[in-house]
This record gives C-alpha cells, sequence and structure tokens, in this order.
C-alpha cells in the first residue's frame, strides 16, 4: 500500500517536475520506460529526475551508472526510494 | 554586383496578436505572456511536446517562426545547409537567467540552465524546421537594420546561404516582440533593404 503510494506521488511529481503538459499522471503505468520507447523522455529531463529525488526525498544519487536502473520506471524510482530512506531514516 | 533579396513573408508578435504579411493572424485576450503564447501555440494545431519545456524566448521565437513558414513547408526541404537564420534582440536569455538564478538558492534547475543563452531559440527552431544553415544571434539596444541587413546580405551574396529568417525576437517578463523576415533570393516580394525591414517594425 505504501508503495503504491509512493508510485502514484512519484507519477505526479514527475509530470509536474518534467512539465509533460500533456501526459496525466494516471497514464504512466508503473512499469512503462520512462526513456526511450516509454515517455521519450531526454537528458535534461534524467538530470531533472534526479533533483526531484533531492527535493522530495532528500536523495542523492552519487553514483551516476546508477541512473538507468533507478529511473527505468515509477516502480524502479521507487524501490530506489524506498531502499534509500530505510538506509538513511 | 551584388544580387537584390527579397524579403518574402513577414510574421510580427506583440500585444497578444499575430500578424502575418499585413494579416491578423491569431488574437487573444490571455492576461499574461506565458498564456498568450501557449494559447497561439494550441492555435497551430501541432503536437510538439518540447515546446512546453522552452523559455519564454524560444517559445516566442518557435511559435514566431510557425507562423512565418506555415504556407511555406518546403522553406527548407530541398537543402537544409541553404536556409540560416540572423537573429537579435535587446535582453539576451535575461528573462531565463533570473527564473534559473531563482533556483539556485535551492537545487539548480537543469531544465532552465539549458535556456540561459539567447541562440537557444535559434536550436529550438533549427531542431524543428531541419534549418542546418549559418546562425547569428546579436545583442542590440534596438533593432540595428543597417547593421542586420548588412550581414544577410554578406551571407546570400556569397552562396552561404539561399534563403534566411532574420529579424527580432525578445522577451523579458511581460514585455516581448518578435518580427521575423524570411529573406530569399528567388521568390515574389519587397525588396530586401534595411529600410523596408523597418516598416515591420
Amino acid at each position: 500500500m505504501v508503495m503504491e503510494k509512493l508510485m502514484e506521488d512519484l507519477k505526479t511529481q514527475i509530470v509536474e517536475q518534467l512539465n509533460l503538459q500533456d501526459v496525466k499522471p494516471g497514464d504512466i503505468g508503473n512499469d512503462d520506460p520512462l526513456f526511450n520507447e516509454g515517455l521519450g523522455l531526454d537528458s535534461i529531463d534524467a538530470l531533472e529526475l534526479i533533483v526531484l529525488l533531492q527535493q522530495h526525498y532528500n536523495i542523492k544519487l552519487l553514483n551516476a551508472e546508477e541512473g538507468p536502473k533507478v529511473f527505468y520506471s515509477v516502480r524502479s524510482m521507487a524501490e530506489y526510494i524506498t531502499t534509500h530512506q530505510k538506509a538513511n531514516p | 554586383m551584388e544580387e537584390k533579396f527579397k524579403i518574402t513573408s513577414v510574421v510580427s508578435v506583440c500585444n497578444n496578436r499575430i500578424w502575418l504579411n499585413g494579416q491578423l493572424a491569431f488574437e487573444c485576450k490571455e492576461p499574461d505572456t506565458a498564456r498568450f503564447l501557449l494559447s497561439a501555440f494550441q492555435n497551430l494545431k501541432v503536437t510538439y511536446p518540447k515546446f512546453y519545456k522552452m523559455d519564454g524566448l524560444s517559445k516566442l521565437g518557435w511559435v514566431a517562426t510557425e507562423y512565418l513558414l506555415k504556407d511555406k513547408p518546403g522553406f527548407t526541404l530541398n537543402d537544409n545547409y541553404s536556409a540560416g537564420m540572423v537573429l537579435a534582440n535587446k535582453n539576451a536569455s535575461l528573462d531565463a537567467d533570473l527564473k534559473y538564478y531563482q533556483t539556485v538558492a535551492s537545487i539548480p534547475s537543469p531544465a532552465l540552465f539549458v535556456y540561459t543563452l539567447p541562440n537557444i531559440v535559434m536550436g529550438e527552431i533549427s531542431i524543428r524546421h531541419k534549418l542546418k544553415g549559418e546562425n547569428a544571434f546579436f545583442i542590440q539596444e534596438e533593432f540595428d537594420a543597417d547593421f542586420i541587413a548588412q550581414y544577410v546580405q554578406g551571407l546570400l551574396n556569397n552562396n552561404i546561404l539561399q534563403s534566411c529568417i532574420c529579424g527580432w525576437v525578445d522577451l523579458l517578463n511581460e514585455d516581448y516582440k518578435a518580427v521575423l523576415m524570411r529573406v530569399e533570393k528567388n521568390g515574389e516580394g519587397v525588396e530586401f533593404t534595411s529600410q523596408n525591414m523597418l516598416t515591420y517594425f
């Protein structure tokens, strides 16, 4: 349930942070790819997602190589947030 | 002997109106610049998600060019490298600079940072219309028609370009104005001179 709520929050935050005016949070599937064939995000959007993690969840992505895995989908972002919030409560 | 070139089309955007070749092409009474530019974009009925992410200056230049080339979709199709752009303004990218500066106090926004150069508006237009020819952006206190005319004529006379979008695109807070012209070697229109350019301002 907590995970579901987190994913719904993330969808709203992604739409707002990335100014995706043609996309509604409900249009984004939990497992849809955010880049390439999914939402079609670009490299600047990736930087904005890093800012989003820092602003809303106080989590810094220290290893850039983790980016593609962390930002693959809303679920992978939520899992990363859950893991790191437990590690740094 | 220098060739004569033609201004084949002119678009003007100011005071909540868009004029194309002297005809009112779009008008709305939105209370602020951002909403006016959004309405003008929506009126075009094109799908272009990147528009929403642009800064105000890029939106202004993008919308103006969209109207300017609306009746000429083949403007760049024959040879993308022969079509270029020479633009100028007064406030450079100050509008985006100030918005970016506001984010620096907390977490700087990468999406705002990429628009903190005035020539980015030309990048957005070039991507949209596949323009790959020479381009230049100048900062001037007011539109220097003699300078711009001489610069564009040089590009055309030396066969660096066959056609050029040139003019003024400026935006700061709620003040905005764009006057863009299509200048071509072959085409119908008034002669491309600094005096004729100034009549559109």
